[in-house]
């Protein structure tokens, strides 16, 4: 068990990285706490996978430093770290039976036989594979031998931290939410650091304690489920959490003030210090409400979610949704909608302004 | 141990290219050279052999029959096969384990004992000492092979495609010939590949079924080999031209060789 | 994948089915024929029922020449295959060399059999061929055409020439295949570079391995060529394997009813024995 620290990292796959699209990762400084459950979320080729890899020591950073704990652990080599990890589609050793593929990470490593079967047998039971371990691994299903990934890692002792790169993709849909349910479960059970590794914001939301945000090879926010939704650090945030995601609409600042389709619009933080950079509003299609009085819009498509409607506006040259509950009525063509005021802000170049102030 | 590794292939391969250099080193030597003394390259470099071969119509129309033969025989196994190899990779019909079995025992069948009965039923049929007969008799070897890669290849491709074209409106032969030919065509070039491989390097049945018209170029060397007596000089040039075919087929598939190998069904 | 049932797909294997049966079943037939008849030349047959073949599977000669070809099978596959696996594990797995190693590799399997026969023939000629002058000034008293254990030496190292490549590219196949994710949870698991071999890389080469057993061992059994160029079944007969001798009988000796029961015999030991292998190598995948 260890807090695991990322100190001023940086990685490129290429020997001589020049500008900034060669680095899959720029600059990172991260502190896991130790137990927690963690989620790394991002679109495909964010870099999600390379730090998880940086971090089970599959990977040799370019630059910076991996702390485990305070001792220094960047040069090190996987198996020195004590460090387990599941893989995106299911590593099982086809010749060996369940029993023998859990027992393998602790005969390597020269536990006697004693041990290693009350440890196998503790984590089959935790796992729902007692009633395998005779079998052929090669003849589980694709989440049987997720189970015995997972197992492997669990069966060990020594583990630092248990890391996940998207374990559910090759898994049915109906079996995902309890394996998650269950991955969830041997959280509080193990109370091991688990890092898991997703682009399914479903997923990473109902895993993790602590979610961190990547895209385009830096991190861009780490917080709860409801701080990523309440309070986005940046548009891609915004964006990328949430269903639909938040309305990002560029703004004109007029002494301190958004101004957007021609009129002002008021927001949770002010926009000190902009300086010429690219401004935008964000406001959720969630805090967005027809009213009598506000923006001129006009309703263009309602589509039902089940419990919501989402409702497509055209306002000021922009795209603008809204989410309205079921049964609540709609208007037709021409409207108005206003923004809630404490859950609008402003992001200059897509980060968010003032951000003590408001959170 | 990591470290030292590159020394394993590259002894290999030294190995490997010994006796070809040995070979192509003799083509350029004289007569005298080679049967006088031991020397590791040519002292009196001559094209004289290769000169020989250009010229003389008993040999370079031995290149020009092996390759016909060669090419129609790898046109055929590949056209055949490839409506085989659809229906094994996608239906399940009568007998078709059975079929596919059988097929594959024609591969282990012994050139040697094919070989009489071959010359015997080739002349009977009448196309004996033509390029059409050696090419029949390398499918038999050769259309197995080429079933069992193709199958490998189009059990790859997902059912769906199928599906899709069929909705789409296609006939089975239009997505046949226009979807589902180009989506394999990786494989249909191992599957050529091989073809041309085994029929280039065979000579039992190529020159038990050919005499004059049809001589392949393997077999021109035997028979030099033993009338003129010991022309080592000729016959390694003549060795040494055989070679080039095989290296231009194996640069331009080199991607493919081990990916070919892979897929093939067991 | 699941295949429909459709039995109009004969209509597809027609083509094939129709120029093989051409070749392999009226040839096959004519070979039956002639190994139930007696013939006394001029074209006149009689029936002999299974005499020829009584007397082929009696017949010490026909003994002596299936067990060399059995002692020259299970010693090229002895030294084949391991070798194979060993260089295919060696091999780079990206990058240009791998392009240059294939080329490389692959060039003995594309170069027609008599020639490889002469080419080692001139190779290993105890004057004036390189193998044969330098084991001869390193102090062996080498000559393959007078003596037969020099004859069988040079015969398997012609084999294994030959032939490896084809084992190395199969395997190579095999292990390109395995997923990185494999190494890496092996090294997780601390796995020896032993444990990975046995664990990881030869599971994932068993059916790589399994045909490249299949084709060797039926290959290596049909041999003709090149031993004939090489040596020409001599010293003696000693390196007269089975191809040969049939060719012996047959076309030599013109004795076509032995020749034929011979022919008989010998494909039936190759189906026997592919199929014993197959099974073998195939009966846990089975479970």
């Amino acid at each position: 068990m260890a807090r695991i620290t990322l100190s001023d990292l940086k990685h490129s796959y290429m020997p001589n990285p020049t500008n900034d699209a060669d680095w899959a990762l720029k600059q990172l400084d991260v502190e896991w706490d130790d137990g927690g459950a963690y989620a790394l979320l991002g679109p495909s080729g964010c870099g999600k996978t390379t730090l998880l890899n940086i971090i089970s020591g599959l990977l040799i950073p370019s630059h910076g430093r991996v702390l485990f704990d305070d001792s220094d652990v960047t040069a090190l080599a996987p198996e020195e770290r004590k460090i387990a990890q599941v893989f995106q589609f299911p590593v099982v050793y086809d010749t060996m039976t369940v029993y023998d593929n859990l027992a393998f990470p602790l005969r390597n490593r020269g536990v006697t036989e004693d041990l290693v079967d009350v440890r196998v047998r503790e984590v089959a039971e935790m796992t729902d594979l007692t009633a395998m371990l005779k079998n052929r691994a090669s003849g589980l299903t694709a989440d049987g031998k997720q189970k015995i990934s997972l197992g492997r890692g669990l069966v060990r002792t020594d583990v630092n931290a248990i890391l996940f790169d998207e374990p559910l993709t090759v898994i049915d849909p109906h079996l995902k939410f309890q394996l998650r349910l269950k991955l969830k479960e041997l959280h509080h059970r193990v109370n091991n650091t688990m890092i898991y590794v997703t682009h399914d914001q479903t997923e990473a939301l109902t895993f993790a304690d602590k979610v961190v945000v990547m895209n385009v090879g830096e991190v861009v926010q780490i917080g709860t489920p409801e701080e990523l939704f309440e309070v986005p650090h940046h548009t891609f945030v915004g964006h990328f959490i949430g269903s639909p995601g938040m309305n990002v609409l560029p703004c004109d600042i007029d002494n301190g003030a958004a101004h957007f389709a021609g009129q002002r619009v008021e927001t949770a933080n002010d926009a000190d210090g902009v300086n010429g950079r690219k401004t935008e509003i964000g406001v959720r299609p969630e805090y967005v409400t027809f009213s009598d009085q506000g923006l001129d819009a006009q309703v263009i498509r309602v589509s039902d979610t089940g419990r919501f409607n989402v409702v497509e506006t055209q306002c000021g040259g922009n795209r603008v949704n809204l989410l309205v509950g079921e049964g609540a009525e709609i208007p037709s063509e021409t409207t108005k909608i206003a923004f809630n005021p404490e859950r609008t802000r402003i992001y200059a170049d897509g980060w968010l302004m003032g951000r003590e102030a408001s959170s | 141990m990591k470290r030292a590794s590159w020394l394993i292939p590259t002894i290999y391969i030294i190995f490997l290219m010994l006796p070809i250099y040995w070979l192509v080193s003799m083509s350029f030597k004289t007569t005298n050279e080679i049967l006088g003394a031991f020397t590791l390259w040519p002292q009196n470099f001559t094209l004289e052999n290769y000169y020989v071969i250009f010229t003389d119509p008993s040999w370079y129309m031995g290149y020009v029959n092996s390759i016909i033969y060669v090419i129609i025989n790898t046109v055929l196994s590949v056209a055949v096969a490839l409506p085989a190899a659809y229906a094994f990779s996608r239906y399940r019909f009568l007998g078709d384990k059975h079929l596919f079995f059988w097929l594959l025992t024609n591969r282990m069948a012994p050139a040697a004992v094919f070989a009489l009965p071959f010359f015997q039923l080739y002349s009977a049929v009448g196309i004996f000492d033509t390029h059409l007969a050696v090419a029949l008799a390398h499918t038999l070897f050769n259309i197995p092979l080429a079933v069992w890669i193709l199958e490998g290849f189009m059990s790859g491709v997902p059912k769906q495609l199928d599906e899709t074209a069929y909705v789409d409106g296609y006939s089975f032969w239009r997505f046949f010939i226009r979807i589902f030919i180009p989506t394999i065509a990786a494989g249909i070039g191992v599957a050529a590949f091989f073809c041309f491989m085994f029929s280039w390097v065979e000579l039992l049945l190529a020159k038990t079924l050919t005499a004059v018209a049809a001589k392949p170029i393997a077999a021109a060397m035997t028979k030099t080999a033993s009338s003129s007596g010991y022309e080592l000089g000729l016959l390694a040039a003549a060795g040494t031209l055989t070679i080039i075919p095989g290296a231009i087929v194996i640069y331009f598939v080199r991607n493919y060789i081990a990916k070919g190998f892979a897929l093939g069904r067991v | 994948m699941n295949k429909t049932v459709n039995h109009k797909a004969w209509f597809f294997v027609l083509p094939v089915l129709a120029l093989v049966a051409f070749n392999a079943i009226v040839p096959l037939m004519t070979v039956v024929n002639y190994s139930v008849q007696e013939s006394f030349g001029n074209n006149v047959f009689f029936w002999s029922g299974l005499t020829w073949f009584e007397e082929m599977l009696r017949s010490p000669r026909f003994h002596a020449s299936l067990g060399r070809q059995l002692t020259f099978t299970f010693t090229i596959l002895a030294i084949e295959i391991p070798l194979g696996v060993i260089i295919a594990l060696a091999m780079p797995k990206k990058g240009i060399w791998v392009s240059v190693c294939l080329v490389l590799m692959a060039m003995p399997l594309l170069i027609p059999w008599n020639v490889v026969g002469a080419m080692w023939n001139i190779f290993a000629l105890p004057e004036i061929g390189l193998l044969g002058k330098t084991l001869n000034s390193m102090g062996f008293d080498y000559n393959y055409t007078r003596q037969p254990g020099d004859a069988w030496f040079t015969l398997i190292l012609m084999d294994v020439w030959h032939w490896t490549s084809l084992v190395v590219l199969l395997s190579y196949a095999g292990l390109v295949s395995i997923p990185d994710a494999y190494y890496q949870a092996a090294k997780i698991d601390g796995a020896s570079s032993w444990a990975i071999f046995r664990y990881i890389q030869l599971p994932k080469m068993k059916r790589v391995l399994t045909i490249a057993v299949l084709l060797r061992f039926m290959d290596s059994f049909n041999i003709y060529t090149e031993p004939s160029v090489l040596t020409g079944g001599g010293p003696g007969n000693s390196t007269t394997l089975l191809s040969l001798d049939l060719v012996k009988i047959a076309l030599g000796q013109f004795d076509l009813g032995p020749a034929a029961a011979m022919s008989l015999i010998y494909f039936l030991v190759i189906l026997l024995f592919s199929w014993i292998f197959y099974t073998l190598m195939t009966r846990n995948e089975e479970q």
